[in-house]
């Protein structure tokens, strides 16, 4: 029995290979049959997300359920195999377990550490499991896989910091003000970065918004988007007391707002700061301004900076959930061999008990007089033999069965002749 | 040093506090939870030892123990890791104790190293006026030192910020609103202590020398010390003196209190030499 992985993501494909080969959420369904009927899975479950599509399996033999794979993704994408076999990856038992692990810690994503994998992943599982696609051993998996994708985020810093400017931006605001809830933010201009930025802030709760644009009617499309209010564009200095965080992005050849704006506005919000992001090139505000106390500026090449600085941060932090995982494979692993030997296990039980069984229905009925109550105590004490009896054999195919050794299996199977009861 | 149960309680919260310190220096290039716990424990075992020396050096004395410098900075050092603890835990600001704790360290430091045994209080020390007037004081002392603590770290975290330099120090460090408001709020109950402390100063010294007001240059020095720090206030209440401002003026006032507390007694001689000794 063999835990497979087949798949491409960003690193192996490219994307027009990866769009080929993606699942559609309602053709998952019908793959998943066909991966058991055609290919002999026996329990299966698709990932397919814009990054990566991924088959995870349980089948009798890793090297027949490659091809086959591969022949099953070529007759149902109806593609020739060697427009995406170059692309494929193939993971068995410790690879697999491994590989799995890492894409739900989001050590294997694009951004490394990023949360959308582990709901991705989890959506995929539901889906298999709904279709009755999954088993004891993929259940099992999947919820080890959860859990060291949370342990991963809580014991590691690997998704603290922001690692997109519009998320830096954020991450800035809030080492300046703590809460942004009774903030105020205005957008200059109505770029797409700018109203990026800006959604971020609002979604991290940001409540007044105002824009304001050359174009009056467009600052008041963009306001009404962040139910926010408009300014005209020759007021925006007038209103510059009312802000605490500025996002730029006009197309204003030379700079806009100078230190001589804020000075006034910094008097009347009694020095209160002000955050000033400038996303445009060339730049909209006045470099002079960040010398000014209680003025904060950053351009787009600084928080890039600090992205740059987050995800190596991030990769740092990668290491340590690497190590996390490699601990979480091993201790999978134990427990797939666990139950390779309970078949046996269950084999010396049976035997055990039948023969036991017997001997006690022949005593038994060599003393027709006991009572009930005797004959459960004789039924107890020959539970107890035979538990003590196999306890030893037990624990020896335990103890010697670690990494995948079946000599021990094998010797207690021919002593107690399991392989000619079963 | 003198090997006595009071030096060994003294000593032993020295240790932890010291090692209070070194964990908070951890905490800035390994933050955790755990080492941030670790820190507060020992700055807590510290105390209580502290605490202990102090009711048993109150004991064998049989009067409020604050009437030498090796006392003084003893006592100093008590009020300010009992203030931390309990700001700490109030405002949640771990890294709080990198900032505090050497202080407290340092205090307790210089006051074993200069220990004397207890000696018969002189006559104008024997007032009920003596404990009241040094709770006051040290209290207000202590909250106006994790003020200049706090302004201290606002000071780094806006350099941090307006250099764009994303270190470790930066994200430990709490947010500058964090740090402005929680400075604030030390300085709104600092400062009602300070003045409390020179009221009941002045009371004691007219019962004692027959006058309220002699110009000792303590007095004088305390009197600067309290308008800096009224003048703060002010700024703060009706001139938005907030941020980088609020933090220097933070910084000179204490350093006017470590003045007032041991320049004046270690280089001016006055009323209040005997604190010298």
């Amino acid at each position: 029995m063999n835990i497979v992985t087949l798949g491409v993501n960003h690193k192996t494909a490219p994307v027009e290979v990866r769009e080929c080969l993606a699942f559609a959420e309602g053709s998952i369904p019908q793959a998943l049959q066909q991966l058991q009927q055609d290919v002999g899975l026996q329990e299966s479950m698709i990932l397919s997300t814009c990054n990566r599509v991924e088959i995870y399996g349980i089948c009798e033999d890793a090297e027949i359920t490659r091809n086959k794979l591969v022949d099953f993704i070529g007759t149902f994408k109806d593609l020739p195999a060697a427009r995406f076999a170059d692309s494929l990856y193939y993971y068995c038992d410790q690879e697999a377990i491994q590989h799995v692990f890492q894409v739900a810690s989001s050590l294997d994503s694009m951004v490394i550490g990023e949360p959308q994998i582990l709901g991705q992943l989890k959506e995929a599982y539901a889906l298999a499991s709904e279709h009755k696609a999954t088993g004891l051993i993929l259940n099992k998996f999947m919820h080890r896989a959860f859990s060291v994708a949370k342990s991963v985020r809580t014991r590691t810093k690997i998704a603290n910091s922001a690692v997109s400017v519009s998320f830096a931006a954020v991450e800035m605001a809030r080492k300046i003000f703590g809460d942004l809830n009774d903030k105020t933010v205005m957008l200059v201009g109505a770029g797409e970065m700018c109203e990026l930025a800006a959604r971020h802030f609002v979604n991290q709760g940001v409540k007044k918004v105002l824009v304001t644009n050359r174009t009056y009617r467009r600052a008041r499309q963009l306001a009404d988007e962040f139910d926010g209010s408009a300014i005209e564009f020759k007021d925006f200095h007038s209103q510059l007391q009312r802000v605490d965080i500025l996002l730029t992005s006009t197309g204003s050849p030379s700079y806009l707002i100078k230190p001589e704006h804020l000075r006034p506005a910094l008097k009347k919000r009694k020095h209160r700061p002000i955050f000033l992001i400038d996303i445009a090139v060339p730049r909209d505000i006045d470099p002079a301004v960040n010398n000014m106390d209680g003025i904060f500026l950053y351009d787009v090449d600084d928080l890039q900076d600090v992205v740059t600085e987050n995800i190596d941060h991030r990769k740092q932090e990668a290491e340590r959930a690497e190590a996390l995982v490699d601990i979480e494979v091993e201790k999978f692993i134990y427990w797939l061999e666990s139950l390779q030997l309970a078949p046996t296990i269950k084999a010396l039980h049976r035997m055990a008990d039948e023969i036991s069984r017997q001997e006690l229905e022949k005593t038994l009925s060599s003393f027709p007089d006991l009572s009930k109550k005797q004959q459960k105590k004789l039924e107890a004490m020959a539970g107890a033999i035979v538990n003590k009896l196999l306890h030893q054999p037990i624990s020896f195919i335990k103890e010697h069965s670690e990494y995948g050794e079946q000599l021990p299996v094998e010797i207690v199977r021919q002593m107690y002749k399991l392989n000619d009861t079963e | 040093m003198i090997f006595s149960s009071y030096s060994l309680l003294l000593t032993g919260a020295l240790l932890c506090y010291a090692l209070g310190m070194l964990a908070g220096f951890v905490q800035i290039y390994r933050s955790s939870p755990k080492t941030s716990k670790v820190e507060n424990w020992l700055i807590t075992c510290g105390f209580i030892l502290h605490l202990a020396a102090f009711g048993w050096r109150f004991w064998e004395s049989r009067a409020f123990p604050v009437t030498t410098l090796h006392e003084s900075l003893s006592c100093f050092s008590l009020f300010l890791a009992g203030i931390y603890l309990w700001i700490s835990r109030t405002a949640k600001v771990s890294i709080l104790g990198t900032f505090i704790n050497p202080l407290t360290t340092i205090s307790l430091l210089w006051s074993l190293l200069i220990i004397q045994p207890v000696k018969p209080h002189p006559p104008a020390l024997k007032s009920f006026w003596l404990p009241v007037h040094v709770v006051f004081s040290f209290a207000g002392n202590a909250l106006l030192a994790i003020t200049c603590g706090l302004g201290i770290m606002y000071l780094i975290q806006e350099h941090l910020i307006k250099t764009k330099r994303i270190s470790n120090l930066f994200k430990r460090l709490p947010s500058l609103n964090q740090l402005d408001q929680l400075s604030y709020t030390c300085l709104s109950i600092g400062f009602p202590f300070l003045t409390l402390g020179i009221i009941t100063g002045s009371i004691w010294a007219s019962l004692a020398w027959g006058s309220y007001w002699s110009w000792d240059p303590k007095e004088t020095w305390s009197l600067i010390t309290w308008f800096l720090y009224a003048a703060l206030l002010h700024g703060r209440l009706n001139s938005g003196w907030r941020g980088k401002k609020a933090a220097i003026l933070s910084i000179i006032g204490f350093v006017a209190i470590m003045f007032t507390f041991l320049g004046v007694n270690l280089l001016l001689s006055g009323l209040h030499a005997y604190g010298a000794h």
